[in-house]
C-alpha cells in the first residue's frame, strides 16, 4: 500500500505541467458554484475537553468533500457538528459558526435543519422492524406524507438513485435486516435522498463493508455529488482519492491542510499531511 | 525462531489435561441441564396437579353460576371469574401507561441523578411486599371512600405492575442501539416521533413480554385484593362495590372446612391458571412481529 502511494506521490515529476492543467479546468468548473457549508472557529468540546478547536473550511455546492485522519483527530465530531448531532450528548459544546447556504444554524429549527442535512452512519442501521420500502419512506412518513401513491414514487426512484433498485424491486415488503450489509448501507442511503436534503453527510460509510459493496458506494457517491453536496469521513485514503474533489485533512482536532484532492495526493504543502499520505503514521 | 516454530507446533500437539479438560465440560453440561430441568419441573407439576384435582369440578355451571350456600352442591364462580378480569384491567389500565412512560422517561429524556432516582425506587418497590401495597390502597382509597371497592382493587393491583413494568421498558429500550435513534433524527424525525415510532416499535416485543409478566403477577394476587376489593358472595361489576375476585375466592374456599369447596378452589385455581396462559396467548398473537419467521 505504502509503495503504491509512494508512486503516486513521486509520478508529477513527469507530467507536472499537464496535471496541473488538469486541475485548474477541473478548478474553474467548481469555483463558479456557491459555498454550501461553511465553518468559522468551529470549536466542539466534550466534558471541558477539545475534540476540534478553530476549524474553518468551506464546502461547495454540489462536490464531495473527504474528511481524513488518523482515529481520535475529530473528522466524525466535526461532522456530527454540521447536522447538531451533538446535542444528544450531554456536556457537549459547540461554539463558533456554522453557515448552511449562508444562513448560521442557530437560525434554524434542529429538526429542520436536519432535513436538508441528512446523514449516513458507518455501520448500516436500517430500522429493523420496517420492511424495505418501509425504510426508504420512513422519514416521509414520520414526518406527516401519507400519500400512498406518492411514496410508491419516492420508495422506486430513491432506490434506483441508491443502485438496488434492482436488486430488490421483488421484495419490497421482507424486512430489511435480511439484505446484506452493503445493501443496508446503500437502503440508508436511499432513505437519506428520500427526505430530499442538500447536503449527504456520511461517516466512514465502506467501513464495515466488503470491497465489493464498497465500490459500489463510492460509485455511487460520485453519482451522487450531481445533486447532493456530499461530505465524506473515510479512514481509507485510495477512498478519499477516488471520490472526492477536496479533501481535509485533521490532525489532533484541527484542520492541517484543506485543498484540491489530485494536490492533496500529489503534492501536499504540509509535511504532516505528506507523512500521513505516505503511511509514515496513522 | 526455532522457538517460536515449537510453540506453533504444540498447539497442534494433543494437550496433557485433555481429559481433564473433557471431564470438566461434560460434568458443567450435565449440571446445566439437570437445573433447566428443575426450573421446569414447578411449572409441569402445578398444571398437572391442578388439573387433577380441579377439572372433576369444571363444567359450564362452573363459568356461568354464582356460588351456592354451604351444603348445596354445584354453583360456580361467575362473578369471581368477571371480577378478576375487571381488577386485572383496572390495574393494566394505571400500570401499563405509567410504567411504560416512566421507563421511556428514565431512558430516553433523564439523565443522570433524577433517573437514578427513579431506578432506585421502582427498585425498592418491586420489593416491598404484596400486602403492604394493599394496606397502602386501603388508606389512600378504602379509607376516603368509606368503603371496600373495586376501584381500590384495581389501584392496589396497578400500583404492584407499575415497577416491573417501568425496569423492563427500562431494560428494552436500553437494548435499542443509539444508532436507530440518531438515524432517525438524522432523517429530521422529532425527538418524540423517534421515541414512539422508532425506539418503542424497535423494543415492543421486549416492554410486551414485561406487560404480561406484570398481568400475570397482579391477576395471581390475593393479599392487596383483601383490605381493597375484598371479595363478594354476589354478582356486582360496580366499581364503587366490593367485587369478587378468583384468587380471594380461591383462599377463602380453599380454607374452608368443607370438601365441596376444596375441589371448587382447585377448579378456581385452574381457571385462573388458564386465563393468564389465554391471556398470553392472545397478546402474543395479535402483537406478533410481521417478520418474526421471515429473516
Amino acid at each position: 500500500m505504502t509503495e503504491e502511494q509512494l508512486n503516486i506521490i513521486s509520478l508529477p515529476d513527469e507530467d507536472d505541467s499537464v496535471d496541473m492543467r488538469e486541475m485548474e479546468i477541473i478548478e474553474s468548473e467548481s469555483t463558479g458554484k456557491e459555498y454550501e457549508v461553511e465553518t468559522k472557529n468551529l470549536s466542539v468540546s466534550f466534558n471541558e475537553r477539545p475534540a476540534i478547536s478553530d476549524i474553518n473550511l468551506s464546502v461547495r455546492k454540489q462536490t464531495a468533500t473527504a474528511i481524513i485522519g488518523p482515529s481520535g483527530c475529530g473528522k466524525s465530531t466535526f461532522l456530527r457538528a454540521l447536522n447538531f448531532m451533538h446535542d444528544m450528548i450531554p456536556k457537549s459544546k459547540v461554539t463558533g459558526e456554522i453557515l448552511i447556504n449562508k444562513h448560521n444554524i442557530s437560525e434554524y429549527d434542529t429538526v429542520d435543519l436536519r432535513k436538508k442535512v441528512g446523514m449516513v452512519f458507518q455501520k448500516p442501521n436500517p430500522f429493523p422492524k420496517m420492511s424495505i420500502a418501509e425504510n426508504v419512506v420512513a422519514g416521509l412518513k414520520m414526518n406527516g406524507n401519507k400519500e400512498k401513491k406518492n411514496l410508491q414514487e419516492v420508495t422506486e426512484n430513491c432506490l434506483k438513485q441508491a443502485g438496488l433498485w434492482e436488486e430488490v424491486k421483488d421484495r419490497l415488503k421482507s424486512p430489511a435486516v435480511s439484505l446484506s450489509g452493503g445493501q443496508q448501507q446503500r437502503l440508508c442511503i436511499a432513505r437519506t435522498i428520500a427526505v430530499q436534503p442538500e447536503i449527504i453527510l456520511m461517516d466512514e460509510p465502506t467501513s464495515a463493508l466488503d470491497p465489493i459493496s464498497t465500490q459500489k458506494i463510492e460509485e455511487l457517491i460520485f453519482n451522487l455529488k450531481k445533486e447532493f453536496t456530499i461530505l465524506v469521513v473515510t479512514h481509507n485514503m485510495q477512498q478519499a482519492a477516488r471520490v472526492s474533489d477536496h479533501t481535509a485533512f485533521f490532525y489532533m482536532g484541527k484542520l492541517v491542510e484543506y485543498s484540491r484532492t489530485r494536490r492533496m495526493f500529489t503534492n501536499p504543502k504540509e509535511k504532516l499531511t505528506e507523512e500521513y499520505i505516505t503511511g509514515k503514521f496513522g | 525462531m526455532e522457538e517460536t516454530v515449537q510453540q506453533y507446533t504444540s498447539v497442534f500437539a494433543k494437550p496433557k489435561n485433555l481429559r481433564r479438560r473433557k471431564i470438566v465440560n461434560s460434568t458443567m453440561l450435565f449440571l446445566c441441564v439437570v437445573a433447566a430441568i428443575i426450573s421446569i419441573l414447578p411449572l409441569f407439576y402445578i398444571f398437572f396437579y391442578t388439573t387433577k384435582s380441579g377439572i372433576s369440578s369444571l363444567n359450564w355451571d362452573f363459568f356461568t353460576q354464582m356460588p351456592k350456600p354451604v351444603g348445596e352442591t354445584g354453583g360456580g364462580m361467575a362473578n369471581g371469574i368477571v371480577g378478576t378480569l375487571i381488577l386485572v384491567s383496572l390495574g393494566s389500565l394505571i400500570g401499563i401507561p405509567v410504567g411504560v412512560l416512566s421507563g421511556i422517561y428514565v431512558t430516553e429524556y433523564s439523565g443522570g441523578f433524577f433517573s437514578n432516582i427513579i431506578k432506585f425506587v421502582t427498585d425498592v418497590l418491586s420489593g416491598v411486599p404484596s400486602i403492604i401495597i394493599g394496606i397502602f390502597a386501603y388508606g389512600v382509597i378504602v379509607i376516603p371512600m368509606q368503603g371496600f371497592s373495586t376501584l381500590a382493587g384495581g389501584f392496589a393491583l396497578g400500583v404492584l405492575m407499575i415497577p416491573t413494568i417501568t425496569r423492563i421498558t427500562e431494560e428494552m429500550l436500553k437494548l435499542v442501539p443509539q444508532s436507530l435513534r440518531e438515524a432517525s433524527l438524522a432523517l429530521g424525525v422529532s425527538r418524540w416521533k423517534t421515541t414512539l415510532q422508532i425506539v418503542l416499535r424497535t423494543a415492543s416485543s421486549g416492554i410486551i413480554t414485561g406487560i404480561l409478566l406484570a398481568i400475570a403477577r397482579a391477576a395471581g394476587e390475593t393479599a392487596p385484593l383483601l383490605f381493597t376489593a375484598f371479595g363478594n358472595r354476589f354478582w356486582s361489576t360496580d366499581l364503587n362495590q366490593p367485587i369478587a375476585s378468583l384468587p380471594v375466592q380461591i383462599f377463602n374456599y380453599a380454607i374452608s372446612p368443607f370438601d365441596d369447596w376444596h375441589k371448587q378452589a382447585w377448579a378456581g385455581a385452574l381457571v385462573l391458571i388458564s386465563l393468564v396462559f389465554i391471556v398470553n396467548l392472545i397478546v402474543r398473537i395479535v402483537t406478533r412481529d410481521k417478520f418474526e419467521n421471515k429473516v
